[in-house]
């Protein structure tokens, strides 16, 4: 079923309300992380490697001790026995090779950036004068930074004691899973072949709040306050990783400002803050500067995508090949394996592709790691596919929309399982590609292109496509299992009604910007039947939210919702039984609407809040039942959810300076049934933001040394207002039917659809002057150098 | 060095060590922790204050230079349990996500506002290119500001922030505190 836009049937769900959260926001009423002072409170700075790859001989801390205010320098020999490695969840392969990652390096360094020594003073000015005293004697070793030299024999080592430069390979190939055929095979008896080479350049995730921690070791549990996505799998990696018990660390995510998955990590700040507030005594806070964010927390992407394309005369795509190389950086993080594998799933994409062949070998450099960011694998995957797919169009002279709609799985074939293993749920391509060419303005494009280049106009107009669809709600723990992930993918929630009626909802899920307290309450008072501001979501403390998997991978409405859907219905049912016995009538008897009960048939009827109260005061419930009214639950997910949409972008390229002016942007949207519409269009605005940042911006760019040149907003160029155009956005509603909610995630959606949709509306402005191909980000020279010759 | 501010209304006469910037300052010294530092480049505009009435970048003045000034930072705005017509329209059009950026952006639109009472969506996007978001792609940030211009008096903004006294900070000296 697909219903247009806005199709709900009152209630709170599927309204625009405003956001609970803004109030505090926009006064400055805030608790980020840097805010907080305890008393007796040090500050911690850290020494950074200036170099990628270097031994270190000797650190003399000597005169940066005796200086004003220090209470202490720290090194990696002080910590060598506390410190652990830090955790990598994800052993893709059994055979992965994966080196020590320790918190503070001991006798090496392995990218610029890395924390060599760190200084505890009374204030943080006091901290960072005290490093500027600290010596260290480094002595170069060669450094590695290209994954293709990387991967050739003789090269320089990262990390020589494991011998290579290849951390792991991992295959998939439809032939062997008995899920397609041979895509080898396909290729060689193709009428048509496709073969492309994309570059997924280095992101940074420039969350605006940057890394901050601060640690309590004073109480009978160590606490610490993070800017973190995860406080749940922190407080337990933790403890794995120094032997301090679980039950001894409280973690805290207050308000954090943004994470788009560079905060999914465990990170080196967080351990050594840990241990030396632990080993001192006393709360101890470190806050990063923007320099020290990009030269230490993950990166993203930074991929070499080699893809050949089978196809006949008509369009019909018969096998796609990818292999992939997948930059590491310097040690494994939490997830850094992993993400290219999740692309692995994504390339088949929305199409009926018979034969697929998938490999991916993940290489290290000596550069800062790389982990999730924002889409982690789909966006890689989906730009890929759906490049090939215009390349296809380009190639067979037909229109890249026929092309895509020749492949596509038609709405009424789903559930669809792909050549990739995956049972789609839902979609209708059909009608979101529709509604987007209507919005667009498709044909009068066209035709305007079309009179552009038959009179030579010096700025030329591109039309891209990209009929996007990406996997939600992470996830399935039996997948996860199934592809050797350190954990499960299930979250917790929980409802309790206070004696006065109001309700206390817990999430395990840990927002930093999604709007979770507006839209679980706007679940929960439809479900209980209570009013929308007599809800409070409580999140992000161990100690309140004590169960949980956080939030990444557009799970939190699909999985973290569902918990609490599923918590509110057992109290539900709580209530009812006692609603029966204050009402004298039989459970079956009592029906539930609108935060009453009713004995069917009667006007006798009693309220949720009264039932509340009455459990409270616990004076006549029925023999049994214990006077409470909360439940908690534990949802995990049966299979992903299945967002897609259609978004289109017309360009204006000027061929004489290689401008890019985006001159529309259309997004449609599927992403399921809505809770809050308003919300679902400012993460798909904010996500086009990002994908377009990607096709257009922003680099991590290193030089021949190992140095981070964007290592500052000056020069990593996160777009302002002024670089982006008004969006327009809609949505089809087709509900997934893998969760009672219907709903299929919306985080990624933008991010992972606009990257290619810009590439190929650049790449088509220009076409028909020889292009086939410009590398992100598509900045004026490289496509000026793309229209005039040269090398890129 | 001993300086004597006035900060959303509070004087304060304090001594601060020369190299302490004003976001320091007002952070550290006075806790008013709304105002929050995003880069170490003076790019993100997230420190963003009035200083006199005229936003600057928090991160780019030092704590010395505002001596005798009058500032303004977001926790400022509110009057009397009001928010300030701009803090409504962020509210009413999404606005803001995290809301990090949210304070500096606030001030930088009131100030854009002060100027120009009635902007058109590019003035705004241009005006506020000095202040980043990662969250919102700008598209609902330039619809609360004009949302905003249209709930404003003309000349509603700074000029309801300015008290009597004269600012000690000279025009000049403003003029290149505004440049950095």
């Amino acid at each position: 079923m697909t219903a247009t836009a806005d199709s709900h049937a009152g209630g709170e769900v599927g309204q625009a309300r405003l956001r609970k959260e803004d109030a505090r926001l926009i006064a400055g009423r805030t608790r980020w992380t840097d805010n907080m002072s305890l008393p007796g409170m040090m500050h911690m700075a850290i020494l950074r490697s200036p170099l990628a790859h270097a031994r270190i001989n000797r650190i003399d801390a000597s005169e940066a001790r005796s200086m004003s205010g220090v209470e202490a320098v720290v090194t990696g020999a002080d910590v060598a026995d506390d410190q652990g490695s830090l955790p990598c969840a994800w052993p893709i392969t059994e055979d992965m090779k994966s080196p020590n990652a320790p918190s503070l390096a001991v006798d090496e360094v392995n990218f610029a950036g890395e924390a060599v020594a760190v200084v505890v003073a009374r204030s943080a000015a006091e901290a960072h004068d005290a490093l500027e005293a600290i010596d260290v004697d480094y002595e170069d070793l060669p450094v590695v930074l290209d994954m293709s030299s990387a991967m050739t024999e003789g090269s320089d080592l990262v990390h020589p004691d494991l011998g290579t430069n290849a951390s792991a390979t991992w295959v998939f190939d439809s032939a062997e899973a008995g899920t397609g055929g041979s895509a080898d095979e396909a290729l060689a008896g193709a009428e048509v072949t496709i073969h492309r080479t994309f570059r997924q350049q280095r992101l940074i995730p420039a969350f605006m709040e940057p890394r901050s921690i601060l640690v309590d070791p004073t109480g009978e549990q160590t606490t610490m306050w993070s800017a973190t996505q995860v406080p749940h799998i922190l407080r337990l990696m933790l403890a794995m990783t120094t032997g301090v018990d679980e039950h001894k660390i409280r973690v805290i995510a207050p308000d954090v400002g943004g994470g788009f998955g560079g905060k999914l990590q465990v990170t080196p700040e967080e351990v050594i803050t840990f241990l030396v507030a632990r080993k001192l005594g006393k709360p101890v806070k470190y806050t990063e500067s923007r320099s020290e964010s990009f030269t230490s927390a993950h990166h993203g992407r930074d991929q070499i995508q080699k893809l050949s394309l089978a196809a006949d005369r008509n369009g019909t795509v018969t096998g796609l090949k990818v292999e992939l190389l997948a930059d590491m950086g310097a040690y494994l993080r939490l997830v850094t394996p992993g993400v290219p594998i999740l692309g692995a799933f994504m390339f088949n994409a929305i199409y009926k592709i018979p034969a697929y062949h998938f490999s991916c070998t993940n290489v290290f450099t000596n550069k800062v790691p790389t982990d999730a960011y924002r889409g982690a694998g789909r966006p890689e995957a989906t730009f890929a596919i759906e490049r090939m797919m215009d390349e296809l169009a380009a190639e067979l002279g037909m229109d890249p929309l026929e092309v895509r709609e020749r492949n596509w799985i038609k709405h009424d074939e789903f559930p669809y399982t792909t050549v990739s293993t995956l049972t789609y749920d839902s979609g209708n391509y059909e009608a979101a590609t529709a509604r987007a060419r209507e919005l667009f303005g498709y044909d009068a494009l066209r035709a305007e292109q079309a009179e552009r280049r038959r009179r030579g106009d010096t700025v030329q107009l591109g039309i891209g496509v990209s009929t996007f669809t990406e996997m939600c709600g992470l996830a399935p723990s039996r997948v996860l299992g199934a592809l050797s992930y350190g954990a499960g993918g299930w979250e917790h929630g929980a409802v309790r009604m206070l004696p006065t009626g109001k309700v206390e909802v817990i999430t395990g899920s840990s927002p930093h910007g999604q709007g979770h307290e507006t839209a679980w309450s706007q679940i929960v008072a439809d479900r209980l039947g209570v009013g929308f501001d007599d809800v409070e979501v409580l999140h992000g403390d161990t100690q309140s939210s004590h169960k949980g998997l956080d939030t990444y991978g557009s799970r939190s409405l699909t999985v973290g919702a569902m918990a609490v859907v599923q918590a509110a219905d057992k109290v539900i049912a709580k209530a009812r039984k006692i609603a029966a016995h204050m009402m004298e009538c039989a459970e079956g008897d009592v029906e539930f609407s609108g935060g009453r009960f009713t004995v069917r048939g009667t006007d006798t009827s009693t309220s949720i809040q009264e039932i509340a109260l009455a459990v409270f005061a616990a004076h006549d419930l029925p023999d049994g039942v214990e006077p409470s009214l909360d439940s908690e639950a534990t949802f995990d997910p049966e299979n992903f959810s299945f967002p897609h949409g259609t978004h289109l972008c017309a360009t204006e390229v000027d061929t004489e300076t290689g401008r890019v002016r985006l001159r529309s942007y259309v997004a449609v949207d599927d992403v399921g049934n809505v809770v809050n519409p308003m919300i679902v269009e400012g993460q798909v605005q904010g996500g086009l933001a990002q994908g377009i940042a990607q096709a257009l911006f922003e680099e991590a760019v290193y030089d021949e040394t190992g140095t981070l040149t964007s290592g500052t907003l000056a020069d990593y160029l996160v777009p302002s207002a002024a670089d982006l155009p008004s969006f327009t956005t809609d949505r089809t509603e087709t509900p997934s039917t893998t969760n009672a909610l219907g709903v299929k995630g919306v985080g990624e959606a933008g991010t992972i659809a606009s990257t290619p949709a810009v590439v190929n509306s650049v790449v088509d402005a220009v076409r028909h002057m020889g292009v086939r191909d410009i590398e992100m980000p598509c900045t004026p020279m490289r496509v000026w150098r793309a229209i005039h010759g040269g090398a890129q | 060095m001993r300086i004597t501010v006035t900060v959303d209304g509070t004087r304060y006469t304090d001594d601060v060590e020369p190299r302490t910037l004003l976001v320091q300052y007002l952070r550290e010294q006075l806790g008013k922790v709304g105002t929050v530092v995003g880069c170490d480049t003076s790019n993100c505009g997230a420190c963003t204050v009035h200083l006199d009435g005229h936003s600057v970048k928090s991160c780019s003045v030092l704590a010395v230079q505002a001596d005798g000034s009058e500032i303004t930072t977001v926790e400022g705005l509110t009057r009397d349990g009001r928010m300030h017509p701009v803090q409504e329209a962020f509210h009413d059009n999404h606005a803001l996500q995290c809301g990090f950026c949210t304070p500096g952006m606030i001030m930088q639109s009131v100030d854009l506002l002060a100027e120009d009472a009635d902007p058109d969506e590019q003035t705004v996007r241009e005006g506020l290119e000095g202040n980043l978001c990662r969250c919102t792609g700008y598209q609902n940030i330039v619809r609360a500001v004009q949302d905003a211009a249209h709930r404003m008096r003309p000349g509603a903004g700074p000029e309801a922030e300015r008290v009597a006294d004269e600012p000690a900070m000279s025009e000049q000296s403003r003029a290149e505190v505004r440049q950095s």
